[in-house]
């Protein structure tokens, strides 16, 4: 029973943190149809945003704190300069931003090398987020329980802007007909940098986040890209609440695998299952309908 | 008309981004396809009659491993310059070339080659992981050069080619599990990364666990470079072992104790033993996660000999007074001098005198003293376990009471017959 509540946290505690990798990707890959292979240096970027905030402040709740609104600025600065001077010149060639992408992480990995030098750094957690409750005997970690609740706020924020602001409409006014869109007055250059702003952003958060759990080094985005990626094409591209689902739906089946067989085995099984998955309905878990004449 | 791509149309697209990705991963721990492609056989052209002699350092300086052997190339390049300030080898000044293994081990054959081919080294010093050391084996052979590795490996080899200065398995896990029987652990958990060494290990482990009355309630693995440990972890903490060896490699590591501490398990009431956590990688995991956990090495900074006194102060001044030394910087020290007093007692820095002068060589090393093996060319090393303390450094607190001979195929124990095989 113990072993049972732990697992079931374990997995909804991994699906909060693909959730936090794949909501930035979901905006930026999904919305936009820019395959930002960055997107995982973005969120190095914003772990190591954590680490210079807690040199300056020493109190490491505080610094958490801060951390997450710096984080998000700094993602989506990075974010800014990257739509501003390469992918708004590719915008129609998705296979281009690939690999252009994949040397802008190289060379931001060989940036946090050279400034932070190669071994990981440490990035404390504060006092209040050590240790863990007891829920029916099983021990909570803290700092899952924060991961899963800013993922969820995240989440709250993303679509309180899609759907309840004029920006947000813009967005989906782009993403629905780009064309019309502009014909209708919407700049739709400005929409398109806002967007990767907020994607790249929420990137930063997730990698504050993380530092939570693993370690803060030059490679830590590849650990999270090729997740992101996954749980962006399983839930449908273009849908936020596809991503939710898939998220989850990942992180409980991959912990069911991973605890009835082994940590590498489970990995397999998730990647079978969403070959298998994406064979049988290769839109993923929604399809975004559109009359564009895309 | 704007042309735009099909949502559809991105799928596959985001499938070859991740075939990207995984194939980045993939080439830092892929075989490599030529190893011996650069290996010819050829008289040795090293060049001894001038005042110098050239030797080669292979370290990888880029890539994921340069975190740990840029530690091992400063260490190399101190020793070198400590034998120049002395007078050389034979009265020979060393002339260092260095090349860069670059993290992957067709590039380590490749640069071997180079070394001693083209460069005409007198002997090459590096490597670290055991694809690297594989890779390289069969240039060392082909061309009858000498190389000598600085880490602690798996055991099972020995190459006339090849010295090896780190410890064997019977330097290190096997000590280690002994500390444990010691300490009355009965019951112990193995996790490690999923590759070559920690499987070994983990075979060695369960054989001695069998032979000893010793359960091991579970073994499990990750993939290298994984951060995910929830279901590990709650594996470890339902199992109730008394101890975990811990063979995980790189910054796993981090997330590892991270998540461990994090579900209330500690060093108190379960020690975690762990064979790839030196001085150098505390500041990495984190001294908070790992203070009081247990370490199996030969060499700690903190061991109070007057070579190791002298090493740690030398090191400090050339590279700064934050740096830290650690058990394979210290072997791979060693393997300089080591080669110094093997072509002294030989008279010459022919390949085969060096080898046949080898057995029996010592050297006063910060480890303690240590001797050449001229059966398989390890060398007799000192295990000990140590303790992170509060300042990051480790403490020694238990030694084998005396040098262990290498064993690099466990010949002597009786229970690790099958492994060999």
């Amino acid at each position: 029973m113990e072993l049972l509540i732990g697992q079931m946290f374990a997995g909804l505690s991994l699906g909060s943190v693909l959730l936090l990798a794949a909501l930035g990707l979901s905006l930026t890959f999904g919305q936009m149809g820019v395959i930002n292979m960055a997107h995982g240096e973005f969120m190095m970027a914003g772990a190591y945003t954590a680490f210079v905030v807690q040199r300056s402040i020493s109190d490491a709740g505080i610094s958490l704190l801060v951390s997450i609104p710096v984080g998000f600025l700094v993602g989506g600065l990075l974010g800014l300069v990257l739509e501003a001077v390469l992918l708004r010149r590719m915008y129609h060639r998705p296979l281009d931003t690939l690999l252009v992408t994949f040397g802008v992480a190289l060379i931001l990995q060989q940036a946090a090398r050279d400034i932070f030098g190669a071994p990981s750094v440490d990035v404390r957690a504060p006092a209040w987020l050590q240790g863990n409750v007891e829920l029916l005997g099983a021990p909570i970690p803290l700092t899952r329980l924060f991961i899963l609740l800013l993922s969820l706020v995240c989440l709250a924020g993303l679509v309180v802007v899609l759907k309840g602001t004029p920006l947000g409409r813009r967005i989906r006014a782009v993403v629905l007909n780009r064309d019309l869109a502009e014909t209708s007055g919407i700049s739709t250059r400005r929409t398109d940098q806002l967007t990767f702003f907020i994607g790249s952003g929420l990137a930063g958060v997730a990698g504050v986040a993380v530092t939570l759990i693993g370690s803060t080094g030059p490679y830590l985005g590849t650990n999270y890209i090729v997740d992101a990626f996954l749980v962006v094409v399983a839930g449908g591209v273009g849908q936020i609440k596809g991503a939710v689902i898939a998220a989850f739906a990942l992180g409980v089946l991959q912990s069911v695998f991973e605890f009835s067989t082994t940590a590498s085995i489970g990995k397999v099984l998730i990647l079978v299952l969403i070959v298998v998955f994406l064979q049988l309905r290769p839109q993923g878990i929604f399809s975004l309908k559109t009359r564009s004449l895309a | 008309m704007r042309v735009s791509v099909t949502r559809r149309a991105l799928i596959p697209l985001a499938a070859a981004a991740m075939a990207t990705a995984l194939a980045g991963c993939g080439s830092q721990i892929s075989d490599p396809a030529s190893a011996n492609s650069t290996a010819s056989s050829g008289s040795s052209c090293v060049d001894t009659s001038g005042s110098s002699v050239k030797v080669g350092f292979i370290n990888s300086l880029s890539g994921t491993m340069a975190i740990s052997e840029n530690t091992v190339f400063d260490s190399l390049s101190l020793a070198a310059e400590e034998i120049n300030a002395a007078g050389g080898v034979m009265g020979k000044q060393l002339e260092v070339i260095s090349e860069d293994g670059a993290s992957e081990p067709t590039k380590f054959a490749e640069r071997a080659g180079k070394l001693i081919q083209q460069d005409c080294t007198a002997a090459v010093f590096g490597g670290w992981t055991s694809s690297s050391r594989k890779a390289m084996l069969p240039v060392f052979e082909a061309n009858d050069a000498l190389l000598f590795y600085p880490v602690q490996y798996e055991g099972l080899e020995a190459s006339k080619n090849i010295f090896y200065t780190g410890a064997t398995t019977n330097q290190q896990i096997i000590p280690a599990l002994d500390y444990l029987a010691e300490q009355g652990t009965k019951s112990i958990f193995l996790v490690g990364s999923d590759y070559v060494f920690p499987r070994t290990a983990n075979k060695i482990i369960q054989a001695y666990a069998k032979a000893h009355g010793m359960e091991v309630l579970g073994e499990e693995y990750a993939p290298l470079g994984s951060t995910e440990f929830s279901t590990i972890v709650n594996k470890v903490r339902d199992s109730k072992a008394d101890a975990v060896f811990n063979t995980l490699n790189g910054d796993s590591n981090v997330a590892f104790f991270r998540q461990y501490k994090s579900v209330g398990l500690t060093a108190a009431s379960m020690p975690v033993v762990s064979v790839s956590i030196a001085e150098e990688e505390v500041p990495g995991v984190g001294l908070e996660n790992v203070e009081g956990q247990l370490t199996a090495w030969d060499y700690y900074q903190t061991l109070d000999t007057p070579a190791n006194k002298k090493f740690v102060a030398a090191f400090k001044a050339k590279f700064g007074a934050d740096r830290v030394t650690s058990d394979p910087m210290e072997a791979a020290y060693t393997s300089l001098y080591l080669w110094k007093a093997m072509v002294e007692k030989a008279g010459s820095f022919e390949v085969d005198k060096v080898q046949a002068a080898a057995g029996g060589v010592t050297f006063e090393a910060p480890e303690g003293t240590v001797t050449v093996d001229g059966e398989n060319n390890h060398i007799t090393k000192t295990p000990r376990i140590g303790k992170i303390n509060s300042e990051g450094l480790i403490e020694t607190v238990w030694s084998s009471p005396k040098a262990v001979e290498p064993d690099p195929f466990l010949a002597s124990y009786d229970w690790a017959k099958d492994l060999a095989k």
